[in-house]
């Protein structure tokens, strides 16, 4: 049976539900400590972003299974101003909120796969999977 | 919620025993900085032992703690980062080089008076 978890991201606290929530989700999967705290700190990233960005959003984390490895999906999903340059916010150090602009693209190394769809004044999908070794 | 803050001698102590969210990280800082002013502190260890997750924000408050308390004059470590949160942090690209660390709160303290008599 697949799991599935939303958590509505429309406040600090939110930030914090959805980081328990994945860190309670990695565990049942069976993602080793570090891994736990890689996906945990991913998706404190992401809620973060939402929250400062886009004001709500809503973070869903589901267990996947390919044919051959299972692993955990994070999607986070805001209808936010968009990203204007994807390229940027993917940079080491780029940053608009006075943050360290570790963000994204610290996300992207904490996990396996990563995907951001943005588009101006509709909003933004990121998705990101880590799989279990 | 607040994380308590002790005071021994010159030191302050602080464990933090909670995963931070952002506005107690917040109130932390705050916390800190008027405490050292009140008491006169030369020294802070900050212990992390407990604390199973360290991002972007928290990593930039508690740096950010230890430039400001710096700026008062008072020295701080942090002590017993989690090996998965030192992974993390690596990870995400954020090496806090600047920040002092120690093992534990043992040789935090030592780390302290070395610096502070040295």
């Amino acid at each position: 049976m697949q799991v599935q978890t939303h958590v509505d991201i429309n406040s600090e606290w939110g930030i914090v539900a959805a980081r328990q929530a994945g860190r309670k989700l990695a565990r049942e999967i069976g993602f080793g400590s570090v891994d736990q705290a890689r996906i945990t700190t991913a998706i404190s990233e992401l809620a973060r972003n939402i929250y400062l960005y886009a004001n709500q959003g809503q973070i869903k984390i589901e267990e996947v299974a390919d044919s051959n490895k299972r692993g955990m999906k994070i999607i986070a999903s805001d209808e936010g101003p968009g990203i204007r340059d994807v390229r940027r916010v993917m940079e080491d150090g780029f940053t608009t909120s006075g943050g360290l602009g570790a963000g994204l693209p610290g996300v992207k190394r904490l996990m396996d796969e990563f995907d951001i769809d943005s588009e101006l004044d509709s909003g933004t999908v990121i998705t990101a999977v880590k799989w279990l070794r | 919620m607040r994380i308590p803050i002790l005071k021994l001698h010159d030191y302050l102590l602080i464990s933090v025993q909670v995963d931070l969210d952002d506005q107690t990280a917040l109130q932390f800082q705050e916390d800190v900085l008027e405490k050292i002013h009140e008491e006169g502190s030369r020294g802070v260890v900050i212990d992390l032992t407990s604390v199973e997750m360290i991002d972007s924000f928290i990593a930039k408050v508690l740096g950010d703690v230890v430039d400001m308390s710096n700026l008062m004059g008072a020295r701080v470590v942090l002590t017993g980062i989690q090996p998965a949160v030192a992974i993390t942090l690596i990870d995400m690209g954020i090496a806090l080089d600047e920040v002092p660390t120690a093992l534990d709160l043992e040789q935090g303290l030592e780390r302290l008076q070395l610096e502070l008599e040295g």
